[in-house]
């Protein structure tokens, strides 16, 4: 059988750092985390939706809604952050607007991820 | 000093070599789903901010979110929602090294597809049958 080592990694004699599959395994992790939030985010919608502004902050200041809806945001953020760092490295080939797009992403993300945070917050504590 | 033969050299085929098929077009449209969705997010969150700003920006959003071309695009986000979650779930599955022989793949394919479909028309008859949305 053919062995996959580099010649590096043959000489060297060590393992791989284990980090190799890390990027991968997040997107998974977030991925199962995410069924039951967005089971979640749907039930709330339609709970609050047909209700006016009123019940929309009603619902979002119950401690384990506000707490669900700020694990949804993290969960579902870093998993697009994730996503959409594959869809970039698949077809964007120059490495400056690779970079360029990657550094987007993570602006793009943090502020989604941030700005629906601090909604949450906001309207729990709020006037 | 004789120069090296240049040739060209065969391309690893793509796309438009093959006949779409449907667990192709599942895998293309979970990836795109996946990329819409991204941007989805942000009305979400835009939708939380207004109601976290006050009756008359969540009123503005709202007028927005449930103008026609605002159900729409709510419409087509809902779909994509529901195709990458259900396409997510098969890949878990796939994941733990189970379905991965070609019937239980074909299978999958038209069970997301159906699934996200039925599950996209369910919770929009619910919603647009109750009462008025805004």
């Amino acid at each position: 059988m053919t062995s996959f080592r580099t010649p590096l990694g043959r000489v060297v004699g060590l393992g791989s750092a284990k980090s190799g599959v890390h990027h991968w395994w997040m997107e998974r992790v977030t991925a199962l985390l995410a069924v039951p939030l967005v089971v979640f985010l749907i039930g709330f919608i339609l709970a609050t939706a047909g209700g006016g502004h009123q019940a929309v902050v009603t619902a979002i200041r119950h401690p384990v809604v506000a707490v669900l809806l700020i694990a949804a945001i993290i969960t579902i953020v870093r998993h697009m952050q994730l996503g959409m760092q594959v869809i970039l490295e698949d077809y964007v080939h120059g490495k400056v607007t690779l970079l360029a797009g990657l550094i987007a992403n993570n602006l793009f993300c943090i502020v989604v991820a941030v700005a629906g945070v601090a909604a949450v917050i906001v309207t729990c504590f709020g006037a | 000093m004789t120069e090296p033969t240049v040739r060209e050299r065969p391309l690893s085929p793509h796309l438009q070599i093959y006949r779409p098929m449907l667990t192709m077009v599942m895998s293309i449209t979970n990836r795109i789903t996946g990329g819409a969705l991204y941007f989805g997010m942000a009305l979400f969150v835009l939708w939380l901010a207004a109601a976290a700003s006050g009756p008359n920006a969540f009123a503005t959003v709202q007028a927005v979110y449930g103008s026609w071309l605002g159900l729409l695009i709510l419409i087509g986000f809902t779909w994509a929602l529901m195709l990458h979650t259900l396409a997510g779930i098969r890949h878990l599955i796939w994941d733990m090294g189970l379905g991965l022989d070609l019937k239980s793949i074909e299978w999958g394919a038209v069970a997301v597809l159906t699934g996200s479909i039925v599950l996209t028309l369910a919770l929009w008859l619910y919603v647009l049958l109750r009462g008025a949305p805004t």
